[in-house]
C-alpha cells in the first residue's frame, strides 16, 4: 500500500527511534567485542531495529533503503544466531553501516532514495563479505516488492466471461486443519462465491469413537464447482491450507480421454486451445514444492493425509507460552507540536493574567492572609506548576543529539588519523526541543574541534604517559534552573603562548597587553580566530568558535572555556530550559517599560556626573575602570520622545567583544517574562526581539541589545569616539558597579 | 456487525498502516505492540481475525500464536502472519506454530483484505 503522508511522518519518526536503539545496541556490541559480557537482549533488539526500518521502507517503496537494510540485517542475523561473533573490526563496520543507514533514512526523508549510492553499495559489499555471502546483485533484491513466499503457479488463466468449466476438487485435509484456525465451511463459502458448488463428504477416515479426537479433522470432501473463473481463483481459495491438506483440482471436461500419465499439457499453456488440462496438485511442503508441475487425475495420491497423525501441530501440544502478566504498552501519545505550542501560549496568558490579578488585589488592599489572598496563593502555585509541566512537554531527552555526536567523533577521528572515544553522561537530561535542534550545529563544531585541536596524536599521548586513545566526554546536567552541557577532552590543553601570539599577529590584542589565562582562553571566541596553522578539513570550514558562541547565545545560552596544560580543555555551555520564558531586567525608558535579557547584561552602573564625556553633539562615552565605553541612548535608538536620563547604564558586550553602555532611566524589577513573538503579530522592529505582557497588562518590548547597539552607532565612529575619549578622560572613574547581574 | 481484527506489530508505522487500511475497509481494529500485548488483548478485544508480525520484542509472533492456540477460546481464531521474511521455511514454521495464513509485507490493501476475507469467510464480507 502507498502510505499516507501522516503515516510517512510516523515512519520517519519511528526510524529515528529505531536508529537510536540501533546505536545503543551497537555500543553494547562494541563493548562485547572488547571483552564485556554479552547481553542476550542486545542482538535481537538491533536486528529488529534494522528489520523494522526495512519493513517500513518497503511499504513506502524506498528501495535503496530496503536493500541496504537487508544487507545490514543479514549480518545482524548471523550475529543474532551466533554464526558470527563480534570483533572490534566487525563492530566498526556495524557502526559505519549504522551511520550509512542513518544517512539513507535522512535522504529518503528528503525525497532521495538513490539505489546507486556508491558508498552504500561499497558498504553493502563489505557487509555481505562479513556475512560470508557474495555481494548481492542488483536483481537479487530480497525484501523488495516481490512476494517471496509465493511461487507463481504458471497455470492457465480463464478470464471471466469465458464459458464455465466444471472442476472436481478432492479436498483431503490433515487432522490438524482446525488447529490452525481453518474452517472448511469458510473455504466452501469462498468457492461458492465463484459459482455453483456441490459438496460431498467422505467419512472413510473416521476412527472409532473411542479414539476420535473431537478437535481434529477426519473428513475428506469431494467438491464439484462450476465457474467461469480460472484455476488460479480456486487455488487462491486454498492458498492458506497448502501443507495442511491434499488438494486435487481437475477440470472435468478434460478428465476422461487424456492419457492417464501426465503427458498432456504442462499447464503453462494459455489453455485457450481448449484441449489443455487444467489440473494441478497443490501440495506444498515448502522447500521441495513443485506446484508448477501438474499431476494428472489418475495419479491420485496414495496417502490421503500427507501431514497427518504423526505430525501433530505443536499448537495443540504446547504449553501456554507466556503468563498473562500485564505489560504496560508504551504509555505515550504523540501530539502535534502546534497543539503543544498552543497550550504553552495559553499558559503564558494564564501566567500574565495571574500577575494582573495579583496586582489588582494589591491595589484593592486585599490582605494576603484573607480568604481571597490565601485562595489566590493556591491559584498562583497551581499556575506555576501547570507552567512547569507544560514546558516539560516540549522537553526532550538530549540522548539522540548525543548519539549523533558519537558519530561526529568517530568521523573526525578517522579523518584526523587519531583514535578517540566519546563517553556520554546525563543522556536523560531533558531540554526544550528547539534548544536541542539549534544546539546540534554548534555542538558538532565543538566536538570536531576537540578531536582536531584538543586531542594529541597517539605517539604524543603515549610520550606524555597517556593512553593512546583520546577520551572526550560529553555530559549534560541540570544546574540552577539551566542545563549545563560540558565537552571535555583529555588532550594537551590550550597552548596559551600560541593563542596569544596569534592574537597579536592578527591585531586582536596589543602586544603589551597583560592577559590572565582566562582572558587568553577567551580569545578563542573572537571572530576569525583559528589556532590551526592551516585550515584543516575538519574543524576549519571557515567557522570559528565565535560562530559557535553566537549560535549558543541565540538560544539564550552562554559558553565558557577552561583549560589545564597537559590535562585537557573543557567547554561549558549553559542553556535555558525553555525558550518560552526569559529572565529579564525591567527597565524604564522615557516613560516606557522595556525588558532586557539578563544574560546580555554584564553589569549595571550608576555613573556620577562627570563620568560621562560628550565627544560630539550626539556621542558620549563613559570610562569603566580601564576601558572607555561608548554610551548608547536607547531612547534615541527607539525613537522615543525625549532623551533617557542615563542615570543607569547597562554594560553589554556584543559578539565582537565590543562593550557598550546602554543608558536607561531606571531599573524597575527583575523577573521572568513570557516571550510573545512580535514578528508574527506585527513586524520585525530593529533592536527588538519580542514582546511580553506585564502584570499591569501593559505590553513591554524585549530589547535585543546586539541589534539595538548596531542601530545606534556606526561602529567606526564609535571606535573613533572611544579612542578619542580614551585620550581625553585620563582619570575619571564612574562609581563602581551597582550590582553585578552576571 | 463489522468484523473485529486484532493487529499486532512492534512497528508503529506498520500498525498505523494496518489501522488505516482495515478501518477504511470497515473492520473494527484493535492494535497491540508485541506478542505479549497481543495475548493480553485477546480477551478484551475478542477478535474475529488476528494479524501478527513475527519479529517482535518480549514475545514474537510464533510465541503469540502458540499462546493463543493454547487457549480454549482462541484455539480456532484465524491468525494471519504478517512478515517481510523471505526465508523459505517461514510459512512452514508459521503453520507449525498454528498460523492460518500469511501476508507478505509490503502488503497492498486489496491483498490484505482478501486474505482476511479468505480466512474469516462471509463474516468478513459485510
Amino acid at each position: 500500500m502507498s502510505g499516507a503522508p501522516d503515516i510517512r511522518t510516523t515512519f520517519f519518526q519511528e526510524c529515528d527511534e529505531l536508529l537510536e536503539a540501533l546505536n545503543d545496541g551497537l555500543t553494547s556490541v562494541q563493548d562485547q567485542a572488547s571483552g564485556a559480557d554479552a547481553d542476550p537482549e542486545v542482538m535481537p533488539a538491533i536486528f529488529r531495529a534494522v528489520h523494522s526500518i526495512k519493513g517500513g521502507a518497503g511499504a513506502f517503496g524506498l528501495n535503496a533503503l530496503v536493500r541496504f537494510a537487508h544487507a545490514f540485517e543479514t549480518v545482524l542475523d548471523h550475529l543474532r544466531s551466533d554464526r558470527l561473533s563480534p570483533t572490534p573490526e566487525l563492530a566498526t563496520l556495524l557502526f559505519r553501516a549504522g551511520d550509512k543507514l542513518t544517512d539513507l533514512v535522512t535522504a529518503a526523508r528528503d525525497g532521495q532514495d538513490d539505489p546507486d549510492d556508491p558508498a552504500a553499495k561499497a558498504l553493502m559489499g563489505e557487509l555481505a563479505a562479513a556475512s560470508g555471502a557474495p555481494p548481492e546483485s542488483d536483481e537479487d533484491e530480497a525484501g523488495g516488492d516481490e512476494d517471496f513466499g509465493f511461487v507463481p503457479m504458471g497455470l492457465p488463466v480463464n478470464l471471466p466471461g469465458s464459458s464455465p468449466t466444471r472442476y472436481r476438487i478432492a479436498f483431503s485435509p490433515s487432522r490438524r486443519l482446525y488447529a490452525n484456525g481453518h474452517d472448511p465451511l469458510v473455504l466452501f463459502e469462498a468457492l461458492g462465491a465463484l459459482g455453483p458448488l456441490e459438496v460431498a463428504v467422505e467419512t472413510g477416515r473416521l476412527p472409532d469413537l473411542g479414539t476420535l479426537e473431537p478437535d481434529e479433522n477426519y473428513i475428506d470432501w469431494r467438491l464439484t464447482l462450476e465457474t467461469e473463473q480460472g484455476l488460479d481463483a480456486i487455488e487462491e481459495v486454498f492458498e492458506f491450507v497448502e501443507g495442511l491438506a491434499e488438494i486435487e483440482i481437475c477440470a472435468e471436461d478434460d478428465l476422461p480421454e487424456e492419457e492417464p500419465d501426465g503427458g498432456t499439457d504442462d499447464g503453462t499453456d494459455d489453455g485457450q486451445d481448449g484441449g489443455g488440462e487444467d489440473t494441478a496438485k497443490v501440495d506444498d511442503a515448502p522447500p521441495a514444492a513443485q506446484p508448477a508441475t501438474p499431476v494428472p487425475p489418475a495419479a491420485a495420491p496414495a496417502q490421503p493425509a500427507a501431514a497427518s497423525p504423526a505430525a501433530r501441530p505443536p499448537a495443540s501440544a504446547a504449553a501456554p507460552a507466556a503468563p498473562a502478566s500485564a505489560p504496560p504498552a508504551s504509555a505515550t501519545i504523540r501530539v502535534d507540536l502546534e497543539r503543544v505550542d498552543g497550550l504553552i501560549n495559553a499558559v503564558g496568558e494564564l501566567v500574565i493574567h495571574q500577575a494582573m490579578i495579583a496586582q489588582k488585589l494589591t491595589e484593592a488592599g486585599v490582605a494576603w492572609n484573607s480568604d481571597i489572598g490565601a485562595g489566590f496563593d493556591v491559584f498562583r502555585n497551581l499556575t506555576s506548576e501547570i507552567q512547569e509541566r507544560v514546558m516539560a512537554i516540549r522537553a526532550q531527552p538530549i540522548k539522540p543529539l548525543f548519539q549523533r555526536m558519537a558519530r561526529i567523533v568517530r568521523e573526525a577521528a578517522a579523518i584526523s588519523g587519531k583514535t578517540a572515544q566519546l563517553r556520554t553522561e546525563g543522556e536523560g537530561t531533558e531540554v526544550d526541543k528547539t534548544v536541542i535542534e539549534r544546539l546540534a550545529e554548534p555542538l558538532t563544531h565543538i566536538l570536531r574541534n576537540a578531536v582536531d585541536h584538543g586531542l594529541e596524536n597517539a605517539e604524543t599521548r603515549v610520550a606524555a604517559g597517556k593512553k593512546p586513545t583520546g577520551l572526550i566526554s560529553l555530559s549534560a546536567t541540570y544546574r540552577s534552573g539551566r542545563v549545563v552541557i560540558e565537552v571535555a577532552d583529555d588532550g594537551a590543553g590550550i597552548n596559551r603562548e600560541r593563542v596569544r601570539s596569534i592574537a597579536v599577529e592578527r591585531g586582536l590584542i596589543d602586544p603589551a597587553a597583560e592577559l590572565s589565562e582566562g582572558e587568553i582562553d577567551k580569545l578563542l571566541f573572537m571572530p576569525g580566530f583559528s589556532t590551526a596553522s592551516e585550515v584543516s578539513d575538519l574543524s576549519g570550514r571557515g567557522v570559528g568558535m565565535d560562530v559557535v558562541k553566537r549560535a549558543i547565545q541565540q538560544i539564550g545560552g552562554r559558553i565558557s572555556i577552561h583549560s589545564a596544560a597537559g590535562k585537557g580543555t573543557t567547554l561549558s555551555i549553559s542553556l535555558p530550559l525553555t525558550l518560552a520564558v526569559l529572565d529579564g531586567i525591567l527597565i524604564e525608558l522615557c516613560g516606557e517599560t522595556m525588558v532586557i535579557p539578563i544574560t546580555a547584561v554584564i553589569e549595571t552602573l550608576r555613573p556620577q556626573p562627570g563620568d560621562i564625556h560628550a565627544i560630539g553633539p550626539e556621542q558620549s562615552v563613559v570610562k569603566v575602570r580601564d576601558t572607555v565605553v561608548p554610551v548608547v541612548d536607547l531612547g534615541q535608538v527607539f525613537g522615543l520622545s525625549g532623551k533617557s536620563s542615563g542615570e543607569i547604564l547597562l554594560l553589554v558586550e556584543t559578539e565582537n567583544r565590543d562593550r557598550y553602555a546602554l543608558a536607561v532611566d531606571a531599573i524597575r524589577d527583575q523577573s521572568q517574562v513570557v516571550i510573545k513573538g512580535l514578528e508574527g503579530n506585527y513586524r520585525h522592529v530593529a533592536g527588538i526581539s519580542a514582546a511580553t505582557i506585564l502584570g499591569d497588562g501593559r505590553i513591554a518590548l524585549i530589547i535585543d541589545p546586539e541589534e539595538a547597539v548596531s542601530q545606534a552607532v556606526p561602529p567606526p565612529l564609535a571606535a573613533a569616539a572611544a579612542a578619542a575619549a580614551a585620550a581625553a578622560t585620563a582619570s575619571s572613574q564612574p562609581q563602581a558597579a551597582l550590582s553585578s547581574v552576571r | 456487525m463489522s468484523l473485529t481484527v486484532l493487529a499486532i506489530d512492534d512497528s508503529r508505522t506498520i500498525r498505523e498502516m494496518l489501522n488505516a487500511a482495515l478501518s477504511e475497509a470497515g473492520f473494527l481494529v484493535h492494535l497491540a505492540v508485541d506478542g505479549q500485548d497481543g495475548l493480553d488483548k485477546l480477551g478484551e478485544t475478542a477478535p474475529d481475525v488476528v494479524i501478527t508480525d513475527i519479529n517482535m520484542p518480549k514475545l514474537d509472533g510464533f510465541g503469540f500464536i502458540k499462546g493463543a492456540r493454547a487457549r480454549q477460546d482462541y484455539c480456532a481464531v484465524p491468525i494471519l502472519v504478517l512478515t517481510t521474511e523471505s526465508a523459505a521455511d517461514l510459512k512452514a514454521r508459521a503453520r507449525d506454530a498454528g498460523a492460518t495464513g500469511w501476508i507478505v509485507k509490503p502488503f497492498d490493501e486489496m491483498r490484505l483484505i482478501s486474505a482476511i476475507q479468505r480466512v474469516a469467510g462471509l463474516r468478513a464480507a459485510g
